[in-house]
């Protein structure tokens, strides 16, 4: 298809095919992108899936050989005037000490006063 | 010999930039008194509103700089000469090295492209890809949203315009200030200064245009929607990502290579954990240098003679059309993908598929938070907001190859 204006002086169905085809352009682009992006996930879902997999394995294996052998140690004591250990689930520590630091500013409260129990991901 | 006071007195005066504007009021200098009222206006919007003061204060200060009379800090007839090709001075940088003024050397970086490129490279260093890498979907909104770049540049060619004005005008649209400062200089650099000003200027009211249009047409019902935590992605993943997207981008859309690559470039420092200091420099330092160099050149574009015309004010409205035709685009394809996957994605994120990082997703997450006060949208949003700088970088990449 040829557009029948110049680039100067466009007419207007010219105009109309150029708007158009250029945001085909771009959805097609971005459509592409999303089949590499996606692709490239699916491959590194799969990858840590068998790392957790392996890493699994192997705790189990390792738990399997500690029990036959010596009974587990019991936890330490707490040391003086802790509160006691926090309990996170699903939550890195860098997240939580983040998310400890809002909860402390918001309360006006120094966080040596508060104590957290756990804290966990709602999914 | 003896001393004339009165004589040097006149000389003095007749010297002074205000004898030019008085004396020349009607040969040009009301359109300088004019424009100097402009840069005030603007300095007071930078200031005191805080509209994108970053940029908008340098921009201003240019304009004000390059319009005060006998300054010669800018010389626009070096430029329009460096731009004719019958002129012996046709892109000829020496002449203006030679010849021209503070702003002129600041205007090269424009030119050529310079600046735009390593703002985006900045900007590329303070983006985290990892919500659209978790969601590539997002990808999709991000493509939505570039309707009003297109729309827009229909508008142009109704309105008088030739199809590069119109390009540069459509691409505000983008709402990406480095994206449209690149094509406009390649295309209609006479235009640089109005249709900068209207996209910076615009980028800071998105919280007020995109409300009205986000509670219009989305349901309220699906504003309440909320979304599931997206899935954590790897570090090796958000490496591999800028090296795959300039690979990808470029080979499609040679034109896109400078900024993709620039951007790219940026995030990949980022990424890597190996290259901290460039890192650091680049989102600091590099980044304020230029902003600076890169906001009083353009301002010093705003002469009053191609300022002062009706076709910025032309610009002006195409703008605010094309920000809200993007923002209509990226929120009609939000409704569609709410649809699509059974309610499971809450349209307003569509808003955020216009660039603008991270403004245009906090509006999103603000507006979402209105309506469901436990609502948290903007990382989910963060995802269309970061696929909208690549949209408009491949939206530029095809109107510089069909006007370029």
């Amino acid at each position: 298809m040829v557009l029948a204006s110049n680039l100067e002086n466009m007419g207007i169905l010219d105009a109309g095919v150029v708007a158009l085809l250029g945001y085909c352009v771009v959805f097609f682009g971005l459509i592409l992108l999303m089949c590499v992006v996606t692709i490239m996930g699916k491959i590194f879902i799969a990858k840590d899936k068998k790392v957790a997999a392996r890493s699994a394995a192997a705790k189990a294996a390792v738990a399997a050989a500690s029990a036959d052998d010596v009974p587990a140690a019991p936890d330490a004591p707490a040391a003086p005037g802790t509160a006691g250990q926090l309990k996170l689930y699903d939550v890195e520590p860098k997240t939580a000490a983040m998310l400890m630091a809002i909860v402390a500013e918001k309360m006006g409260k120094p966080l040596n006063e508060l104590r957290f129990i756990s804290i966990k991901e709602v999914k | 010999m003896s001393i004339n006071i009165g004589e040097i007195l006149l000389n003095l005066w007749q010297g002074s930039g205000f004898n030019a504007i008085f004396a020349g009021f009607a040969d040009g200098g009301w359109q300088n008194l004019v424009m100097l009222i402009i840069a005030c206006v603007l300095l007071y919007l930078g200031i005191v509103k805080k509209f994108e003061p970053l940029l908008l204060v340098g921009i201003a200060f240019g304009c004000l700089l390059s319009n005060l009379p006998l300054g010669g800090l800018y010389h626009q007839e070096l430029w329009d000469a460096f731009m004719n090709p019958a002129s012996e001075f046709y892109h000829s940088y020496g002449t203006i090295m030679r010849e021209g003024g503070l702003l002129d050397i600041f205007y090269i970086g424009v030119k050529t492209s310079l600046y735009p490129c390593l703002i985006f490279m900045g900007v590329g260093a303070m983006t985290d890809f990892g919500p659209l890498l978790s969601n590539p979907k997002s990808l999709l909104l991000g493509a939505a949203a570039q309707l009003g770049v297109f729309v827009a540049f229909f508008g142009g060619i109704l309105l008088g315009f030739t199809g590069p004005e119109a390009a540069s005008i459509g691409i505000i649209g983008g709402a990406d200030g480095p994206t449209a400062i690149f094509l406009t200089t390649k295309l209609a650099p006479h235009l640089l200064g109005a249709i900068a000003v209207a996209a910076y200027s615009y980028m800071a009211l998105i919280p007020l245009i995109q409300p009205p249009i986000m509670n219009l047409l989305t349901s309220a019902e699906d504003r309440k929607i909320k979304m599931v935590q997206t899935r954590t992605v790897s570090k090796t993943e958000k490496i591999i990502f800028p090296i795959v997207v300039v690979i990808f981008v470029a080979l499609l859309l040679p034109d896109t290579a400078p900024l993709i690559g620039c951007l790219m470039l940026g995030n990949l420092l980022k990424e890597t954990g190996v290259t901290d200091r460039l890192s650091d420099t680049v989102q600091n330092a590099l980044m304020n240098i230029v902003t600076i160099l890169l906001s009083t050149a353009v301002g010093a574009t705003m002469v009053g003679s191609t300022f002062l015309t009706a076709n910025t004010l032309k610009i002006v409205v195409l703008g605010v059309v094309a920000f809200g035709i993007s923002t209509a685009g990226g929120l009609l394809g939000g409704n569609i993908m709410c649809k699509l996957t059974g309610k499971k994605v809450n349209p307003l994120i569509g808003s955020a598929g216009v660039s603008a990082v991270p403004m245009a997703a906090r509006v999103a997450n603000t507006v979402g938070q209105k309506n469901n006060p436990s609502n948290f949208l903007l990382m989910h949003a963060m995802g269309p907001n970061v696929a909208g700088v690549i949209g408009s970088a491949i939206a530029a990449g095809f109107l510089l190859s069909v006007f370029g």
